[in-house]
């Protein structure tokens, strides 16, 4: 791994009307590197990342990719940048007027100008990759159930092999075992090519298999950053009360008894 | 009283940010119109759904208009008898029922379904997924819509002016009785070029503001289904109304001189 850094975020503020949802979210990413981010539902991970790539408009804050402020380009620009990336959604957001493969293949047609027999291929690889048949390539996204779904999401993150990969939630909604599939595929697509990672997980099997480095959000801030060994050696009762799933502790869910 | 002034206020500001708002889409939406990459097969899939589906619903309006309006100027105008009649049809379905009605099926037929797929796509985060594989939504989604709108639905009111004058000939030669020939011949000396050009050029910015108004909402729609459905609603009402009002406008316009 070197030491360049790949993203640097600073500061990063969002409020939907009066509601604060980020409250300067601070971290660095170095090239190569595969964070992970935890925190409780609803903290802002999915916010978080969506400012990052710029599907949504911070309030305040900095944000460098490869040294290059972004939260201040032009839409021609930010569409270029965009090239670098590569997400799966929380929700997959398949494009239902398409067939799988077409879903998977999308950024190699479309983004690469590749022919549409060779991008076929590579979907059905990509798809066999996160165990997926290839009788699946053909059906629509509305045949699939909600973790096949994840995994075209998934194998459409990939496809085009982009330098950033964004994952929200890569495993929910998945068995056991797939969940674990899909873990050791992130880490091989990690460490084949290279790829800087960020992943958003509520489960912690996963987070200590994909992670080389953890960030625990709350209340809009990063609480706690640190090699993912440390998780266990934390310190800080906060993420000692996340990672052991205990209802009480100093995080206070916002419900009354019965 | 400060309260009052400041709910005007907001009221006031929130209309501008809307005008603001719809004016940028308005701009990016054509100037990406004209600037690579293009997308014919989404044109070419487009033309279909929003043409050729829609030629059955048009068509059908169509002949039940010209039919209409032969009998009521036959009963409204006694005294125009056949000459009378004959020009009422052609020229009110040439320059303004066709383009108009065309217009209005048009806008709730495809209008509500463009900014129904795009608002289920924004909700969804597709819209959000098309940014991330390198492919501008504007481009990929709006583009194709308001192109093929502005060719379809002159094609369509084509189609439509044709019917029309035939529904009004056959209600003249069946039911009022008028010699086939000559409620023709008085049809065809009394239509000029102008009369049909205009009600195309009309159709043309009618289709324009069909897809506009379905892509703008359903690009804006927030909150899930319910969103969707009130962005499927402004899209057809306020299409409806924007049609009716360019119409005049249009009119004023050709027929002032
Ligand atoms: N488009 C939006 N409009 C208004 N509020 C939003 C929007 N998107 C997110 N929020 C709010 O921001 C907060 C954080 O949302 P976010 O989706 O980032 O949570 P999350 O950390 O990803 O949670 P989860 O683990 O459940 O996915 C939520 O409380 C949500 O209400
Ligand atoms: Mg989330």
């Amino acid at each position: 791994m070197n030491d360049k850094i790949k993203i640097a975020v600073r500061g990063l503020k969002k409020s939907f009307g009066p509601k604060v949802v980020l409250d300067g979210v601070d971290f660095d990413l170095q090239e190569g590197e595969s964070l992970v981010i935890i925190g409780g539902s609803g903290t802002g991970k999915s916010v978080t990342v969506k400012c990052i790539l710029g599907l949504m408009e911070p309030d305040a804050g900095s944000i460098k990719i490869d040294g290059v402020e972004v939260t201040t380009l032009s839409s021609g620009e930010r569409f270029k940048l965009l090239r670098k990336f590569g997400m799966l959604f929380q929700g997959a957001a398949l494009f239902d007027s398409l067939p799988v493969w077409e879903n998977v293949a999308f950024g190699l047609i479309q983004g690469h100008g590749m022919a549409r027999a060779k991008a076929r291929d590579i979907a059905i690889q990509k798809l066999a990759a996160v165990g997926l048949a290839p009788e699946v390539a053909k059906l629509s996204p509305a045949e699939l159930s909600g973790g096949m779904q994840k995994r075209v999401g998934l194998a459409r993150a990939i496809a085009a092999e982009p330098e950033i990969i964004v994952f929200d939630e890569p495993t929910t909604g998945l068995d056991p075992i797939m969940a674990d599939v899909i873990n050791d595929l992130i880490v091989k697509v990690v460490k084949d090519l290279g790829t800087t990672a960020i992943s958003i997980t509520h489960d912690m099997a996963s987070t200590r298999k994909i992670a080389d480095r953890v960030a625990m959000i709350y209340k809009g801030r990063i609480i706690w950053s640190d090699t993912v060994d440390r998780i266990d050696r934390s310190g800080n009762e906060f993420v000692e009360q996340f990672i052991h799933g205990r209802a009480d502790g100093p995080i206070r869910m916002e419900i009354r008894a019965l | 009283m400060l309260d009052f002034l400041a709910s005007v206020g907001r009221i006031f500001i929130g209309f501008l940010d809307g005008t603001g708002r719809f004016a940028l889409f308005t701009v990016e939406g054509v100037s990406h119109c004209f600037r690579p990459p293009f997308y014919p097969r989404l044109i070419g899939r487009q033309l279909i759904d929003m043409g050729f589906y829609s030629l059955p619903v048009v068509g059908l309006t169509a002949l039940f208009t010209g039919m209409v309006l032969a009998l009521q100027a036959h009963t409204g105008f006694s005294f125009a008898a056949e000459t009378g009649v004959a020009i009422i049809v052609v020229l009110s379905v040439t320059r303004e029922l066709g383009p108009v009605i065309a217009g209005l099926m048009v806008a709730g037929r495809i209008g509500a379904a463009i900014a129904a797929e795009i608002g289920t796509m924004r909700v969804t985060d597709q819209i959000d997924a098309l940014s991330t594989l390198s492919t501008n939504p504007y481009k990929y989604l709006v583009v194709p819509r308001l192109i093929a709108g502005t060719i379809a639905l002159p094609c369509l009111v084509f189609v439509a002016d044709v019917i029309g004058i035939f529904g009004g000939f056959l209600v003249g030669t069946y039911s009022l009785d008028y010699n086939p020939s000559s409620f023709l011949g008085v049809m065809m000396d009394n239509v000029a070029t102008d009369d049909v050009a205009s009600g195309l050029v009309k159709s043309a910015v009618f289709g324009f503001i069909v897809a506009l108004m379905g892509c703008y909402h359903g690009y804006h729609s927030k909150g899930g289904a319910q969103g969707v459905g009130a962005a499927t609603t402004y899209a057809v009402v306020s299409g409806s109304i924007m049609i009716l009002l360019t119409d005049y406008l249009m009119t004023a316009l050709f027929f002032s001189s």
